[in-house]
């Protein structure tokens, strides 16, 4: 597909007018359309250049992303090309967007799309379209997929997360509070042997999991096998020592799904309960994997490494919030989503937007949540949240607070980095986590008391009070980019 | 040792007025509790015995001690567990579980290897108590 | 337990006792009690009585003097439709209110619901029962029918060894309320003295006057969101008495159930009637006719049953 009006035309109006103005001739623009409980819906954040009117770059999106082309071609009179055609059937300014804030005009434009435009059961193909073309399409100066609403009958396509958070309770014997890891640190480096050793610590100090971290592969320093080998010693004699069921996601990312697989196999044979995988392996290895974790009652776990690139810019790229709709759909069983209080990217309702995509039977429309659709999940299976990324035991009542007990809690410095060793950097965690959600169960208010009950903990508990003294100081309080454009007060909505 | 499963392994164990406040927050969420005991707290040891069914319709967690207090006259040195069950569709499962009783010496698990090609090893985790026949392990 | 939502601090001086039942709502309930219940004066003097008792309780246990934690399981003796239940229900609000109770719900049951068929089934099934109770009120109607003399292996004997060890020694986790026909719980606790002994009060609920019934269907029909026509007063009147008269009278159960067939017939009369409209106020109202139509009415001479007229 080529960008309308391609060729040497030196001045951009001119350039961009008259092929924008056939999308709306086209058909593109509907703004009588009502969607179908079948449609696929779009929300595009969409900043237009500079003289194209915002209907018409509305209708090239909802056109790029389906049928179009650059010019009318007489072979669409062979199809029923009305039905295929993509509607863009509203278009809302953006709040605190335009010449009044000194900054580009935005709009929320809202196609919908035909369940035939699809392929059942693929996210490689959804994405295809949806995302294929339409970025870089020379009259938008930017364009951010925003949210997305995807029909029960295309979700029943999907077969979702292999284990989901019910199941994984079940097989691990876990109920009732957040399940709590650490990622290996330093990421780079140990030796198989060493590895293994951090592992041992972290789990049997009252750890539920560890985990590699998402560049951790097969390189010179630790080959694969070494690190499953003495990584499987490790949780095998932390669950003998504390009766627990424990476990450590082995990162099988590879080259080759050849390569993938042959990791995944034998982190099996070797009796994990869990593999992890990157986001950057792509959609399809995706979908491959989570067959492979379905087949063999594995649990999946996703590292959302490389997401930040087009998720975190507001003007241009895909929200997260989509992302994790596709992931569900793709079948993950666990999912970095954010923390709010830790050292990466992420507002407070924005994260607990994604948990909702996550973990909803039902995710209702929430604007101050980011969350523009309804969306029925079809009784698919509910992907475990992660929070991981620089949070330590001090956080606990913010962070109980803010996601529940459907989470995995991931401290990897705020354990490792204990000044009493690993094992008193896990206990210490684990009394806080315990501590708070016992008080919560107890009706008092973790949001206020939170500091106090940690510290009535630490006057029975060492490692924790130690804890609470190492890190009692440490935020990460920057502004964060991707926030929601709607707030209780404003009116902001039309 | 220490056997660590439940909600509140880390933490002292639970006085009686801490497990009924634990036991009406179930409740109060519309979970139904239950009793259940082992002598074989093997970490894969999933079916517990039942000390009755599951209390359904309950409004007070009296009703709930009153049993679990039954079972620990009953298996004084048992591990016990509270369990709280949730019916809404899509959970339908334990919401919350905790050890309420345990024996006075936990021996804890060994583990035994069994070497097999390629440098891989087979491992089982074996109680030290349920090699004793049951009834007589604790 | 200690109740937690009414204990106010400790105090040396001494306590506010209106102010103690005046925070509680126990004022409000008793206030309701007289409002909403016809007649019934002995049973409401009693009520009192008893929230006075428990209020200085719980006075006396503030300023931290000795006090025996009270008994509060109940009878309340009387014919059926006397209010029996909807004074229990009462009673437990009073009573969580005040602290005794902690959730204040109420558990009504009969002998079939605590009893099993077979050996080992009476057991689980009262223990279920008294499970559901905990923290409320455990209303037994009839109780005399868990004790059967005449069969002796009947299961009823096992609940009520099981209600009494609970009520002995778990004052603080419910209250049982047992209800019945005066007579016939008399009879009861003569052979079951250990039921007797454990029951601190003791309530009569006295028939109601005619005057009385009239003036609880009044509370009905307005309940119901209907009234009676001004001529359908008399009727009622004239209905209640020879109701009384007859076999099988349940006081304000009777007349509830007559005006529920009163409204069918209205209906009826509504949808027969020619008119193809019909106004608010045909809607509303209840007629003379209505009432008469009543087999009381009808039978009456017939009926060999039929008592003498009051």
């Amino acid at each position: 597909m080529n960008a309308p009006n391609e060729g040497a035309l030196i001045d951009a109006k001119k350039r961009y007018s008259a092929g924008v103005l056939k999308y709306k001739q086209m058909g593109y623009w509907q703004p009588d359309y009502e969607p179908k409980d079948t449609d696929v819906i779009c929300l595009f954040r969409i900043t237009p250049q500079d003289g194209v009117d915002a209907e018409e770059a509305a209708a090239a999106v909802a056109g790029e992303s389906s049928t179009a082309t650059w010019t009318v071609v007489w072979t669409d009179l062979l199809t029923a090309c009305d039905s295929y055609r993509a509607k863009a059937y509203r278009v809302d300014r953006v709040p605190n967007t335009g010449p009044e804030t000194g900054t580009p005009q935005q709009y929320f434009a809202y196609v919908a799309y035909d369940l035939i435009l699809f392929e059942e059961g693929s996210i490689a193909n959804l994405t295809a379209s949806l995302i294929g073309n339409v970025f870089s399409f020379k009259p938008l100066k930017a364009a951010r997929l925003e949210d997305i609403r995807i029909p029960v009958a295309y979700v029943k396509t999907f077969k979702g997360p292999p284990t989901g958070i019910v199941v994984e309770r079940e097989r691990l014997d876990k109920y009732g509070r957040p399940l709590l890891g650490a990622t290996i640190k330093p990421k780079l480096g140990l030796s198989g042997r060493n590895y293994g050793r951090v592992v041992y610590e972290g789990l049997v100090g009252g750890l539920d999991f560890t985990k590699d971290d998402e560049n951790i592969n097969s390189q010179p320093f630790m080959h694969w096998r070494d690190r499953f080998l003495f990584g499987m010693e490790a949780v095998n004699r932390a669950q003998a020592a504390t009766g627990e069921q424990k476990g450590h996601y082995f990162n099988v990312t590879a080259a080759t799904m050849e390569d993938m697989y042959e990791r995944a196999d034998f982190a099996r044979e070797l009796g994990s309960c869990i593999v992890m995988i990157d986001l950057v392996v792509g959609w399809t290895a995706i979908q491959s994997m989570a067959n492979w974790a379905r087949r063999n009652d594995m649990i999946l776990h996703m590292h959302r490494a490389g997401h930040g690139t087009y998720t975190r810019q507001k003007n241009h790229g895909v929200s997260f919030r989509v992302i994790a709709k596709w992931l569900r759909l793709a079948g993950v069983d666990h999912l970095h989503a954010g923390t709010a209080v830790g050292k990466l990217e992420g507002d407070p309702m924005t994260v607990q937007g994604y948990y909702h995509v996550c973990r909803d039977a039902y995710t209702h429309t929430d604007l101050q949540r980011g969350l523009f659709f309804d969306q029925d999940w079809a009784d698919l299976r509910r992907v475990m949240p992660v929070a991981s990324g620089g949070i330590h035991a001090g956080q606990m009542h913010q962070l109980l607070g803010l996601f529940g007990d459907d989470v995995v809690l991931q401290f990897g410095g705020g354990t490792i980095g204990h000044p009493a060793g690993i094992q008193a950097g896990a206990t210490a965690n684990r009394v806080a986590l315990e501590t708070m959600v016992k008080a919560r169960n107890e009706g008092r208010d973790i949001a206020s008391e939170g500091p106090q009950i940690l510290a009535e903990a630490g006057r029975w508990c060492t490692p924790l009070a130690q804890a609470l003294e190492t890190w009692k100081d440490v935020t990460f309080d920057y502004a964060s980019t991707d926030t929601p454009d709607f707030v209780p007060t404003a009116t902001a909505s039309a | 040792m220490r056997i660590t499963q439940g909600t509140f392994s880390f933490l002292p164990d639970l006085t009686d007025a801490e497990i009924a406040a634990q036991i009406q927050y179930a409740i109060d969420q519309g979970w139904a509790c239950s009793v259940e005991y082992t002598d074989d707290p093997h970490p894969r040891n999933t079916y517990w015995e039942m000390y009755g069914l599951p209390m359904f319709g309950l409004k007070d967690a009296a009703g709930v001690m009153l049993e679990l207090n039954a079972c620990r006259k009953a298996f004084p040195s048992h591990y016990i567990k509270i369990n709280a069950f949730d019916s809404t569709r899509g959970i339908e499962s334990i919401r919350l579980s905790f050890l309420v009783n345990r024996p006075a010496e936990e021996p804890g698990f060994g583990l035994v290897r069994q070497e097999a090609a390629g440098r891989n090893v087979r491992y089982t985790t074996t109680g030290y108590a349920a090699q004793r026949p049951a009834g007589k392990r604790y | 337990m200690a109740p937690d939502s009414t204990a106010p601090a400790p105090a040396t001086d001494g306590v506010d006792l209106h102010a103690l039942c005046a925070d509680a709502g126990v004022f409000e309930l008793l206030d309701g009690l007289d409002r909403e219940l016809i007649g019934l004066a002995p049973v409401k003097a009693r009520i009192r009585d008893i929230a006075a008792l428990l209020a200085v309780d719980r006075a006396r246990t503030t300023l931290g003097l000795e006090t025996r934690p009270p008994s509060l399981h109940m009878c309340f003796t009387g014919n059926p439709g006397t209010g029996k239940t909807t004074v229990a229900l009462k009673m437990a609000a009073i009573l969580h209110k005040l602290g005794y109770v902690r959730k204040g719900h109420l558990v009504a049951v009969t002998r079939d619901d605590l009893v099993g068929q077979y050996i080992g089934h009476t057991a689980p099934k009262t223990r279920e029962v008294l499970k559901k109770a905990m923290g409320g009120v455990l209303f037994i109607d009839e109780a005399y029918y868990l004790y059967r003399p005449e069969n002796e292996r009947d299961y009823g004997q096992e609940a009520i060894e099981i209600l009494l060890q609970v009520m002995e020694n778990q004052r603080d986790d419910l209250v049982v309320i047992l209800a019945g026909y005066k007579d016939r719980m008399d009879t009861f606790f003569g052979s079951n003295p250990g039921m007797s002994s454990r029951i601190a009060h003791h309530i009569d609920f006295p028939d109601y006057t005619a005057d009385e019934l009239a003036a609880i269907a009044n509370l009905m029909v307005a309940d119901m969101h209907y009234r009676l026509a001004p001529d359908a007063q008399e009727v009622l009147r004239d209905y209640i008495v020879k109701r009384m008269a007859r076999p099988n009278f349940a006081n304000a159960r009777s007349i509830r159930n007559a005006l529920d067939r009163a409204r069918l017939r209205q209906a009826n009369r509504l949808f027969a009637g020619t008119g193809a409209t019909v106004t608010r106020n045909a809607l509303e109202t209840i007629t003379a006719a209505d009432l008469l139509a009543s087999r009381v009415f009808t039978e009456s001479d017939a009926d060999g049953d039929d008592r003498p007229r009051a």
